[in-house]
């Protein structure tokens, strides 16, 4: 390696740990005032340590309220999508149908559209049925937006397979849903988890969307943005940063369950098969 | 069930994409077909909508609106160019010098993910706080002018745009570099070109896909933004997000709002295919997947 190459390896480098920097200062300092020891309303200058209001994150009902409603439409939004999704993501991309690229491009369409205009369009149906908005129209909404990412998460993981495996299985007598079941699913199981983790992330994050379809009903975003004329409490980076680390511990478990799998999977290939291989490596070994 | 074997074959594939569409039908496209229908109705929230084709409802909100909708296309095309500016090099790195620190990298980049949007823009709020370090040392070093502020004009709903959606352009520049074959970059420099040609000529031609899925990500959901001017501009700052959603959530002036919404699709739909020509990508779906 030459030693403009060493220069422009280190320029490289050291540009991306100050975009990385960028990126995480605000993460810093919102964990960084969930211990400040704040007087009055604001939580914006630094008056002392305390672990107060880590002792009592739950202290406001209607904080804690709005960030039970964001989990469980989350958890909603999640479980629905994923089904929906990856369904659609296995019709668009293992089978061959009329009217295929039509459906792909519909699907596509969503994420191609600002939120506040999905939003609001929802909301003037809403009005114009006389639905009540509130806890399950948000859920409804989230799941309308997830779905195109979910799609496209799992599209991804399909694209690499083998095309004729779920014929094989069907040809040796598997229905159409046992061989989804038991041949496809297991196959892009990494690629469905993604989509849901990433579905959980968008749904649990939203306010745009969130904000024309939640009427009365509270939601953390919506909790957060509401308190920021008042003042944002500690206790909503206190809860904010227990998501982050909750979310840092699931990724490390997942991390640890590959590692684990890897290692029987290896274990497995290691084990001397049961009939002796036989042909020219068995003679040259 | 009276199908021929054949028959039902060709029905799976509607079975796996029925609940899906169906969804997307009743909760996407149907509230667009309605909202086209609002925007074409005149009336007032206490006496009611009344459906007239009233065209003129868009004349008037472009006529109205027109600095709203520039200053949105301005600030999400800054933000836009500032993050490229600032993810190829991140991205780059990642892709072929990283090694082992890459995917600690890759997490990094999603991580902030995780801690609330609405929370992170407030912390900008703080960062750029009139008396806070960063805006003392801007007025040190003259960018600021003695009681200037940062807060509460157009660079920092930029800034916050720009932070926010980062991570959206660094993941397709990533996805498109690490997928190029180093070896047409060796061959170009075998043949005496410097690094800097096999640079534009080579990596640079290979990594478009991920630009465009990059600025689309990031410039799509910037137009349509209104936390960012909210919490880091005032009414001075707004963007046609904030018009929109007063509009439809406190004036209750619903064809307006569904008026505004149409322009920015239509023009975000035509900005989508010139970039798509210039850049020369051939297919819009396959370059956002």
């Amino acid at each position: 390696m030459s030693a403009s190459d060493r220069a422009r390896t280190w320029a490289l480098g050291i540009w991306s740990a100050a975009a990385l920097l960028f990126l995480f200062i605000p993460v810093f300092l919102i964990a960084l005032f969930s211990f400040n020891d704040n007087r009055g309303r604001f939580n914006f200058t630094w008056q002392g340590f305390t672990l107060e209001h880590w002792k009592h994150p739950f202290a406001d009902p209607d904080l804690t309220k709005a960030l039970e409603n964001s989990l469980l439409i989350a958890a909603i939004t999640t479980v629905v999508a994923v089904l929906l999704g990856t369904l659609l993501a296995v019709a668009l991309t293992r089978y061959r149908f009329r009217g295929q690229g039509a459906a792909g491009f519909f699907v596509f369409l969503p994420m191609a559209t600002p939120e506040v205009v999905l939003g609001a369009s929802l909301l003037a149906m809403f009005l114009v049925m006389g639905i009540d908005t509130g806890f399950w129209t948000i859920a409804i909404a989230h799941v309308m937006f997830t779905v195109s990412y979910v799609v496209v998460t799992v599209r991804a993981r399909l694209e690499g397979m083998d095309p004729y495996i779920e014929e094989a299985a069907q040809d040796l007598g598997a229905g159409v849903w046992t061989a989804f079941w038991k041949v496809t699913l297991p196959m892009i199981a990494p690629g469905v988890v993604a989509a849901g983790v990433l579905a959980a992330a968008i749904s649990i994050d939203d306010y745009v969307v969130t904000s024309f379809n939640a009427g009365q009903t509270q939601t953390f975003p919506l909790y957060i943005f509401g308190s920021t004329r008042q003042g944002v409490p500690p206790e909503v980076n206190v809860l904010g940063t227990m998501l982050l680390l909750a979310v840092l511990v699931l990724m490390g478990l997942n991390l640890l369950a590959q590692k684990a799998l890897a290692r029987r999977d290896r274990g497995r290939a290691e084990e001397p098969p049961a009939i002796p291989a036989a042909g020219p490596s068995a003679v040259t070994g | 069930m009276g199908l021929t074997l054949s028959q039902r074959r060709r029905l799976v594939p509607w079975m796996f994409a029925i609940p899906g569409l169906l969804w997307l039908i009743l909760f996407f496209a149907i509230p667009l077909a309605n909202q086209a229908q609002v925007s074409l109705l005149s009336g007032d929230p206490e006496a009611g909508y009344t459906l007239t084709w009233a065209f003129d409802t868009y004349t008037h909100a472009i006529a109205d609106y027109k600095e709203q909708f520039l200053r949105s296309f301005l600030y999400a095309g800054a933000a836009t160019a500032i993050d490229l500016v600032i993810a190829f090099p991140l991205a780059y790195f990642m892709a072929y010098k990283a090694g082992r620190w890459r995917n600690l990298m890759l997490l990094l980049v999603v991580l902030p993910f995780f801690m609330s949007y609405v929370l992170r823009t407030v912390a900008w709020q703080l960062i750029l706080a009139d008396n806070g370090w960063v805006v003392e040392r801007l007025r040190d070093v003259g960018l600021v002018s003695e009681g200037g502020r940062v807060l509460a004009t157009g660079p920092a709903v930029v800034a916050g745009i720009a932070y926010n959606f980062l991570p959206f352009m660094v993941l397709p520049l990533y996805v498109a570099l690490e997928r190029i074959d180093r070896r047409f970059v060796e061959a170009a420099t075998d043949l005496y070109a410097s690094h800097a040609t096999a640079f534009r000529k080579v990596t640079l031609p290979l990594a478009i896909p991920g630009i465009f899925a990059g600025s689309l990500l990031v410039f799509i959901p910037a137009c349509g933004d209104f936390i960012n001017a909210a919490l880091l501009g005032t009414s001075r700052q707004y963007m046609i997000g904030n018009v929109v959603q007063s509009k439809f959530l406190n004036v209750l002036d619903y064809p307006t709002a569904a008026a505004l919404s149409f322009i920015l699709m239509t023009v975000i739909l035509i900005g989508i295919v010139i970039y798509s020509r210039l850049l020369g990508t051939r297919n819009l779906t396959e370059a956002a997947t």
